[in-house]
């Protein structure tokens, strides 16, 4: 098989022809010169005979920038929770940092970060101390984890919302379709921090609560977009075929067609998860998110942001994590995305580019001889 | 279309409805209005507590006090709209008139200026795509993309403000800095123009030696501290403005375009004396007749391009037109400029970049010197939007681009032979504009609920303010009346963005 047409779509049997293959590429095969047309050939010999999830891997690892953010995201998500452990629904376990974020030791040394590079020196308190006595690294490791809980709940909560709407609206139509999107046009104008708000003051309980509400305003992007994939997927051969074949309504959607999006799905998970770090840090720094005794990055922020010009690092630290950790999702979310674009063929263009100087330099050789 | 009109105001109608309950509910379940009195030691407190729930209806149920404000919403039909009084006992509508005002003046300019500059960068980096270029303005903008505003905000206050205003008291680039910069210069030139290594190396020396030279220039005569344009400089800006507008908009070939847009700067330099004359009339000289004065030039260089004609006689009128408005905004720079000196040493007393609010409170002045007030104020708060909002259009402007690039008519207006020019400028960037309209269309109906954290670090007293600081006093009419205002901007630009899609592109239609 020199060419497989359209990548099939995943998750259905529905539709392919004996031995699981794409019927379609049976039609790009019969040609009318009699041979596959050699650009298609060329573009696809890279995905031939894989299945959508390897191709999409493997693109992905090939994607550098995505691949060093992982590791990056990984490092912190590590260090934070194995430097003072974890503490959620009572549960706390001891991490290997000596300070808790809620501790007061003395102040050392006015306050300033005992972190130096050369020679290389931890200190008792890397990131320095505020005027109180906090360990600024104990407080900034607990607001990453706040910020990461944060984000993946909220994360969570949109996508299934998301996904589950913008699924039933494309799928049914008409009314609920009408009903489901003028609810999304709802939801975007309600203001966001007014419910934080509510959630803070009313609520004021903890920020699992603040991100679950959250997740339920986010959603509505995913939404649309799922939406219109669906739109066009519901038309496709494989949906009636299942529908002949006596599936139910909620099996076509959920097992035929969301399979399907889940491109859509996952890379706007992820942006969405990036634009919620950055979220999370704006209401916390009005006033609305996480409170004290607890903290999070923005909170962090907003607190010392007078101390800027006598004690600097309160202010540096908690906002480099936040940056690491927004512009890592965000490059992850970019990596997916040309990983789950079927249009992006960056190496391969690359490596013809390669080619077409070879032979240019060897025409000019020529030429010159 | 009228009855897809019709259906979606009906629907936009409802929404609004429900949303609005919804909202004052919530709003209401956020805490006690009353809760500053009741922790007060004032002796009249009982009188206070009870004016108060006299002003605003606190005896009602949140649930039925909803429909004592809509009622007052209503009342615009028969002449008597009211939203109500804030805790306070200030009217919401001239609160929320003042807020809005406010708003306008600090997101339009930031949004505007957004645009033009990240559109510009998207459109280079697609046309340089996978290039060295490329990956650093991806990798910036992902940085400045995950920067949370506040802390770019107090960064700008820090070193933009006290920092640039420290320099300004003795402005000299240092030797070191000169030379970083100018490379700096001469490697981004470098990397926007590309080309073979020849063209590369040309690029990089012209980029690097002009940048140097001016460098020098300001440190040598301490322009920063007195400066000025002249009649000089200012012709020779128009006349750079003219070249690059010619080859932008038709081509350098185009003989009677190139002539309209040098006569349009030379025509600048025949004005610039009588319009200083103008322009130091303080008594007539606003808003307004500066705008008129802008309008005029404009419509001068479209007479202009009318008068050279050629073979296509509109595109001659559109190249005068386009570098008259630039050359009468060079001309401005140039007035705004020569008041700097007044506004430098008496209102700012030697610290011009101001980060609290949005003017110099009681300043007095001429036009030009309120003017320089008004841009040092909106300087920082405005440069930290546009970083932030920088990314998004400039990566939607590239994968716009670079989506309408790969279509065949691009390779068939390639085909016929036309210039790269005219491919990229007129077949592929204005297609490439019609979703960026649409992302656009959506961020200004969005932009007047204000920017609720750059308006807090810079103390703005705008939409996000307002609503902010009633959400802190659980102030139900302030906050009624944010959400009016932004949820119907919200849904017409929404609207008008389908609209405008479908205006645009003939293959959408809007008829669901």
């Amino acid at each position: 098989m020199s060419s497989i047409g359209p990548l099939p779509p995943v998750g259905t049997d529905a539709g392919l022809g004996p031995g699981g293959e794409d019927p379609r590429s049976a039609l790009s095969r019969v040609d009318p010169t009699g041979s596959p047309v050699e650009s298609t050939s060329i573009e696809l010999k890279e995905v031939e005979g894989l299945s959508l999830g390897r191709v999409v891997l493997r693109r992905f690892r090939h994607h550098r920038a995505a691949m060093i953010s992982l590791v990056v995201l990984f490092v912190v998500v590590i260090l934070s929770f194995s430097s003072i452990g974890l503490h959620v629904f009572g549960l706390n376990t001891a991490g290997w940092w000596r300070w808790t974020f809620d501790e007061v030791p003395s102040i050392v040394n006015g306050g300033q970060p005992t972190l130096t590079i050369v020679p290389f020196e931890i200190g008792s308190h890397p990131f320095g101390q505020d005027s109180v006595g906090h360990d600024m690294f104990a407080m900034v490791m607990r607001g990453i984890q706040q910020s990461l809980m944060i984000v993946f709940v909220t994360g969570i909560v949109s996508t299934f919302i998301g996904a589950v709407l913008g699924a039933v609206a494309g799928y049914f139509g008409g009314l609920t379709d009408s009903l489901l999107m003028r609810l999304t046009d709802m939801v975007i104008i309600v203001p966001l921090l007014l419910l934080a708000a509510i959630v803070g003051n009313a609520v004021n309980g903890p920020s699992v609560i603040l991100a679950s509400v959250l997740g339920l305003l986010v959603w509505t992007t995913l939404a649309r977009l799922v939406r219109g994939e669906v739109l066009a997927l519901r038309e496709r051969e494989f949906v009636d075929a299942a529908r002949v074949a006596g599936a139910s309504s909620a099996r076509i959607m959920f097992r035929h067609i969301l399979p399907n999006t889940v491109g859509v799905i996952v890379v706007s998970a992820t942006l969405t998860m990036s634009a919620t770090i950055l979220l999370e840090t704006a209401i916390s720094y009005l006033g609305f998110g996480v409170h004290a005794p607890d903290v999070s990055l923005g909170l962090l922020i907003s607190n010392y942001q007078t101390a800027f010009t006598t004690r600097p690092w309160l202010f540096w630290w908690p906002g480099i994590f936040i940056v690491i950790i927004a512009l890592t999702i965000n490059f992850i979310g970019d990596g997916l995305r040309d990983a789950f674009d079927p249009r992006q063929r960056r190496g391969l263009k690359r490596s013809a580019r390669l080619d077409k100087k070879k032979a240019e330099l060897a025409a000019a050789a020529q030429a010159g001889s | 279309m009228l009855s897809f009109i019709a259906r979606r105001f009906l629907a936009s109608l409802a929404v609004l409805l429900v949303a609005s309950y919804l909202v004052y509910i919530l709003a209401a379940s956020t805490g006690d209005p009353l809760s500053d009195l009741r922790q007060s030691s004032l002796p009249n407190k009982t009188t206070l507590i009870q004016q108060r729930i006299e002003l605003l209806n606190l005896d009602l149920p949140p649930y039925l006090r909803y429909f004592v404000w809509a009622g007052g919403v209503l009342g615009a039909f028969i002449g008597k709209f009211n939203l109500g009084d804030t805790v306070d006992g200030q009217h919401v509508t001239e609160l929320l008139g003042s807020a809005a005002g406010t708003t306008l003046q600090l997101v339009t300019g930031a949004l505007l200026i957004g645009i033009v500059i990240g559109v510009t960068l998207g459109i280079v980096t697609a046309l340089r795509q996978y290039s060295a270029f490329d990956y650093t303005v991806t990798f910036i903008s992902f940085l400045f993309f995950s920067l949370p505003i506040f802390w770019i905000a107090v960064m700008l206050k820090q070193f933009g403000a006290i920092g640039f205003n420290n320099f300004l008291a003795d402005p000299r680039v240092s030797t070191p800095a000169v030379i970083v910069l100018s490379l700096l210069s001469g490697v981004v030139w470098m990397g926007i123009v590309g080309g073979s290594g020849r063209r590369r190396l040309t690029t990089f020396l012209v980029a690097a030696v002009a940048a140097a030279t001016v460098l020098i220039f300001i440190t040598l005569t301490g322009w920063l501290n007195n400066p000025t344009l002249g009649p000089v400089v200012t012709t020779g800006l128009s006349a750079g403005v003219a070249v690059v507008v010619t080859v932008l908009s038709t081509g350098w070939e185009n003989k009677r375009s190139r002539y309209t847009a040098l006569t349009v700067a030379g025509l600048g330099l025949v004005l610039y004396y009588p319009l200083h004359l103008l322009f130091d009339q303080f008594s007539i000289i606003n808003t307004f007749t500066v705008l008129a004065t802008v309008i005029v030039i404009t419509a001068l260089g479209g007479l202009v391009g009318w008068l050279w004609g050629g073979l296509d006689r509109w595109q001659s009128v559109r190249t005068g037109a386009i570098t008259g408005v630039v050359v009468a905004l060079i001309l401005l720079l140039d007035r705004f400029l020569a008041s700097w000196n007044i506004y430098f040493s008496q209102v700012a007393n030697g610290r011009p970049i101001g980060t609290i609010g949005a003017s110099t409170p009681d300043l007095v002045g001429s036009f030009w010197v309120t003017g320089i007030d008004t841009f040092t104020h909106l300087l920082l708060p405005t440069v930290a939007l546009i970083l932030a909002s920088l990314a998004g259009y400039s990566r939607y402007a590239r994968a716009s681009l670079l989506e309408v690039m790969n279509q065949d008519y691009i390779r068939t207006a390639r085909a016929k032979g036309l210039t790269e020019r005219t491919v990229v400028m007129r077949h592929a960037f204005r297609n490439a504009l019609i979703p960026i309209t649409t992302v656009i269309a959506l961020d200004f109906g969005a932009l007047i609920s204000g920017a609720i954290v750059t308006e807090n670090v810079f103390a703005w007293s705008g939409m996000g303010a307002l609503f902010n600081q009633a959400l802190h006093k659980v102030d139900l009419n302030p906050i009624m009346g944010f959400f009016l205002v932004t949820a119907i901007a919200a849904i017409s630009f929404n609207f008008l963005a389908d609209v405008i899609y479908s205006a645009l592109d003939p293959r959408i239609r809007v008829s669901a």
